[in-house]
C-alpha cells in the first residue's frame, strides 16, 4: 500500500496505517513524509515500511517486530522501547536511538546523536543491536543493562568516534568500538578489552548484515581495530547502602 | 572500643508461665530471634535483630510475648535523638546510604487532622444513605468542555468523550510492583480492585501472567527503567500512567537489588535473572515538558486512543507549574505523590527531607489549573498517606478526582508498619520473595480483607456526605466550603483555600 503523507497529520497517516494492517496489509510505501511522529510505533511482526522522506520523533516506539527502512535521515527517539524488529536508516539518526530497546536491530548508515541506547537492555531470546556507521554523540550506552552497540568510525575520523559518559551506569551488554577511546570518555561502570575471537565472531556476523544492508564492503573492518567496552559488575551499585 | 555499637531498638518479653516451648515464634521469625536450644529444650530470644513486626507477638499461641520499644537506651536529648544517634552509628559501621521503608513517619503536621468537615444543620436536609440513593461512581479522564446533542425526542450524544476509567469507589490501590511486594500480595489487590470497581497498579514490576486476567482493572506503568514495558503490556491495562516521581524519593530513580530478580520477576520486568534493575533517575527520553508530550503521545498511538494515559509526579515546590504542564501535554490524569507517601526501599534522607505535604499540593495544584481553564482537561488522583474514609471525603473537598492507597491496602493485609521492606524478610510475607515467607499471604483472605476495607470506606464516605447534605460526589468534588481549618495559620489557610473554623 503506498501512502502519501503530504499534508496529512501524524495522527491521520497512522490511523490509516493501523487500519490497513487490521485489514491484512504487509507492505507500506510512505512518500513525501516530513516529521510525522510515530511512525510503525506499537506494530508486530510481518509489516514493512518503506519510508521516503525524513519521519519524525519516535519512529518504531514499542514496535513489535515491523521493518522498517528510510531512505533518508531520522530524527531523534527511534525505536523507543522497541521489542522486536528492524530499521534500517540511509542516513543519519538524531539523539536518544534505541532508548531502553529489549529487541530487534538498527542500522544507521551515518551517525547519531546523544544518549544513544541508553537503558538498553536484553532478555532471553531478545538481544537489541545497534550498529553506528560513523560516530556517536555523548552518553551512548549509559546505564546500558543488555544487547550490543556497535561503533563502525567508518570515516576513520581522527580522535575518537563517541563522546562522554559513554557506558555510565552500564550493567550488562557490550559496546565494541571502532577507533581510540580514552579513559576520561568512559563511566566508572566500563571495563575495555581487546576483541576477541568468540567477541569477533558475534560482531563480525553484526557488520557482515550492516554492510549488506548498505552494500559495503566488510572486508576492510579487522578484529584488532575495535576495542569491547563491558561493565565489570552486574551489580554496580551493590553496596551503595546501609542497612 | 566495640565495633558494634547499634544496640536493640526492641525488648522482646517471654513469659515463662506462658510459654510451652512450641516453637511457633522460631519458625515465624525469618530475622532469626527466636532460637531453639535443643540441649535445654527451651526457646531463647536475640532483641539485637528483633525489628518490631509483631509477627511472632500475633502467632504465639499462649500469649507468652510482648515485644517492647526501648524507650530510654541513650541520655535524653531533644537534639540528638535516639534515631539520629543510631543511623551515625550505623554508618559509622557499615559506611553507605540508609536505607528504609515505607512512608515518611517523622513527626511533621498532618494537615487532613487539622481539616474539619460540615455537615447539615436545620437549613438544609442531610441525607441517610440507607434509604437514598448516594453516587459515589467516578470517571477519570479528560472531560469536554461542552456536549453537543443531535435529535429532538431521543438525543443522542454527538461529542466524542476519551477514555475514562470508571470507578465504583474513589478509591484505587497505589502503585507496588511485583517484587517490591509478593506475587500474592500483587495477586490480591488486583483481584480486590476487579471485585469492587476500582484499579490496582503494577508499578514499574511488568504485569505477571497471573495477574493478567485482571488487567482490566489495573493500571500499568511505564517508568524509567522500561521494565516489563512492550505492547502488550500498554494494551492489556484498563491505563497507562507515566511514573515521574514518587513521594518516598522524589528526584531518585529506583533500585532493585539483583538478588530479588528472580526467575519469576525477571520474567515479568523481562530483564537477566539476578541483574540489578536499575531505573534511572529521569526518563532520558524526558527532559522537558515537550517531551513528556512525546512519550504521551507514544503510548496513546501505540494502544490506538482506547486507554487514558496518566502521570505520576512527585509533591515538591512548584508542583502547579508541574502539574499544568502535565495537563498541558496531554495527560488524561495526573497523580501526585506527597511526602508521606510509602515505598519498598527509599534512602532515608531523601524519604524523610525531600517533597511537600499532599495538602498544599493538592490545594494548589486544582486552584492553578481552575484558574487556566483546564482543571476539566484532566483528572486529579493523589497518594501520599490516605489512612481512612475522612482523609478521602476531605481530599476530594479541596479538589481531588480520586485517592490512591498503598499503604493502607498493606495494612489491610497484615503489615505492620516496621519499615523494613528493603530486607526483604518480610515475616507477613508481603514485601519479600522467599517462598517460605510468601506462603504467609493467602489471596483468599487478603482478597476479603481488601474488598472489606473499601466496602466500609465506601459507607464512610457516603455517610459523611449525606451528613452535608450531598448526594453524588461531584458535588463534593472542590467544593472547599465544606473545609474548615483549625490551629491554622492564615498563611496555611489561604494556600489550603479554606476558611477557619467557625467562619
Amino acid at each position: 500500500m503506498r501512502i502519501d503523507a503530504e499534508g496529512l497529520h501524524y495522527r491521520e497517516l497512522n490511523e490509516q496505517i493501523n487500519r490497513a494492517v487490521e485489514e491484512g496489509e504487509t507492505q507500506f510505501v510512505l512518500d513525501h513524509v516530513l516529521g510525522h511522529r510515530y511512525i510503525g510505533a506499537g506494530i508486530g511482526a510481518g509489516v514493512s515500511f518503506d519510508i521516503n522522506g525524513i519521519p519524525g520523533n519516535d519512529l518504531a516506539a514499542f514496535m513489535n517486530g515491523a521493518e522498517i527502512t528510510v531512505n533518508c535521515n531520522a530524527q531523534d527517539g527511534v525505536a523507543n522501547t522497541m521489542n522486536a524488529g528492524k530499521i534500517v536508516v540511509h542516513g543519519d539518526a538524531g539523539d536518544i536511538l534505541g532508548h531502553s530497546m529489549r529487541g530487534g536491530m538498527i542500522l544507521v548508515r551515518g551517525l547519531v546523536g546523544y544518549r544513544c541506547g541508553i537503558h538498553c537492555k536484553a532478555y532471553g531470546e531478545r538481544m537489541p543491536i545497534m550498529v553506528v556507521g560513523t560516530t556517536a554523540g555523548d552518553y551512548l550506552g549509559e546505564y546500558m543493562a543488555g544487547g550490543m552497540i556497535v561503533v563502525l568510525n567508518r570515516d576513520d575520523e581522527q580522535g575518537s568516534p563517541v563522546g562522554r559518559y559513554c557506558g555510565t551506569g552500564m550493567h550488562g551488554g557490550s559496546i565494541f568500538i571502532r577507533g581510540a577511546v580514552e579513559d576520561h570518555q568512559l563511566g566508572a561502570e566500563v571495563a575495555v578489552e581487546p576483541v576477541n575471537d568468540v567477541a569477533w565472531k558475534t560482531l563480525q556476523a553484526v557488520i557482515a548484515q550492516y554492510c549488506g544492508a548498505f552494500d559495503l564492503d566488510p572486508g576492510r573492518f579487522a578484529a584488532e581495530d575495535f576495542v569491547r567496552l563491558y561493565p565489570w559488575s552486574s551489580r554496580p551499585y551493590g553496596k551503595l547502602y546501609a542497612y | 572500643m566495640p565495633e558494634w555499637l547499634t544496640q536493640a531498638e526492641f525488648v522482646i518479653e517471654r513469659d515463662p508461665e506462658r510459654c510451652i516451648q512450641c516453637k511457633v515464634c522460631v519458625r515465624q521469625c525469618a530475622n532469626e530471634v527466636h532460637r531453639f536450644d535443643a540441649e535445654l529444650g527451651e526457646v531463647f530470644s536475640d532483641s539485637d535483630k528483633c525489628v518490631g513486626c509483631h509477627r511472632c507477638v500475633s502467632l504465639c499461641p499462649t500469649n507468652a510475648l510482648s515485644v517492647r520499644q526501648v524507650e530510654l537506651d541513650f541520655r535524653s536529648n531533644a537534639n540528638w535523638t535516639p534515631q539520629a544517634i543510631r543511623n551515625i552509628y550505623k554508618q559509622a559501621e557499615q559506611g553507605g546510604v540508609l536505607l528504609t521503608g515505607m512512608g515518611n513517619p517523622e513527626p511533621l503536621p498532618v494537615y487532613w487532622d487539622r481539616m474539619l468537615l460540615n455537615a447539615s444543620q436545620v437549613t438544609n436536609p442531610s441525607i441517610d444513605p440507607l434509604r437514598e440513593p448516594m453516587e459515589l461512581l467516578t470517571y477519570l479522564g479528560a472531560k469536554p468542555t461542552r456536549l453537543k446533542y443531535e435529535g429532538g425526542d431521543e438525543p443522542r450524544l454527538e461529542t466524542e468523550l476519551g477514555p475514562q476509567l470508571e470507578l465504583q469507589v474513589p478509591v484505587m490501590f497505589s502503585t507496588m510492583s511485583y517484587g517490591s511486594i509478593s506475587y500474592n500480595a500483587s495477586l490480591a489487590l488486583a483481584r480486590a480492585a476487579s471485585e469492587v470497581g476500582t484499579y490496582a497498579n503494577t508499578g514499574e514490576g511488568g504485569l505477571h501472567a497471573g495477574i493478567r486476567p485482571f488487567a482490566k482493572n489495573m493500571i500499568v506503568q511505564v517508568a524509567s527503567g522500561r521494565f516489563g514495558v512492550d505492547a502488550d503490556y500498554l494494551n492489556a491495562a484498563a491505563a497507562v500512567e507515566i511514573k515521574i516521581g514518587q513521594g518516598a524519593k522524589p528526584g531518585i530513580g529506583g533500585h532493585l537489588p539483583g538478588e530479588k530478580v528472580t526467575a519469576e520477576i525477571s520474567a515479568t520486568r523481562m530483564i537477566p535473572l539476578g541483574t540489578d534493575a536499575i531505573s534511572p533517575a529521569p526518563h532520558h527520553d524526558i527532559y522537558s515538558i515537550e517531551d513528556l508530550r512525546q512519550l504521551i503521545y507514544a503510548i496513546k498511538e501505540t494502544t490506538r486512543y482506547r486507554k487514558p494515559v496518566g502521570v505520576k509526579i512527585a509533591a515538591v515546590h512548584h508542583i502547579a507549574a508541574i502539574a499544568s504542564g502535565a495537563v498541558r501535554a496531554g495527560a488524561d490524569f495526573v497523580a501526585i505523590d506527597g511526602y508521606r507517601g510509602g515505598t519498598g526501599a527509599a534512602p532515608t534522607m531523601i524519604r524523610n527531607n525531600v517533597g511537600i505535604p499532599i495538602e498544599f499540593a493538592l490545594a494548589a495544584v486544582d486552584a492553578r489549573l481552575r484558574e487556566e481553564g483546564i482543571r476539566q482537561d484532566a483528572s486529579l488522583v493523589v497518594a501520599g498517606s490516605f489512612r481512612c474514609a475522612a482523609d478521602v471525603v476531605k481530599a476530594i473537598a479541596l479538589g481531588a478526582d480520586a485517592c490512591y492507597i498503598g499503604t493502607g491496602a498493606l495494612v489491610a493485609m497484615g503489615c505492620h508498619l516496621c519499615q523494613k521492606c528493603y530486607t526483604g524478610r518480610c515475616n507477613w510475607g508481603i514485601a519479600t520473595q522467599d517462598p517460605y515467607l510468601t506462603r504467609r499471604l493467602n489471596p483468599n483472605i487478603a482478597v476479603r480483607r481488601l474488598v472489606n476495607l473499601l466496602e466500609s470506606w465506601r459507607h464512610e464516605i457516603k455517610e459523611i456526605m449525606g451528613g452535608m447534605g450531598i448526594n453524588a460526589v461531584e458535588s463534593l468534588r472542590g467544593n472547599r466550603d465544606h473545609l474548615r481549618g483549625i490551629g491554622l495559620t492564615d498563611r496555611e489557610l489561604n494556600a489550603l483555600g479554606i476558611q477557619m473554623a467557625g467562619e
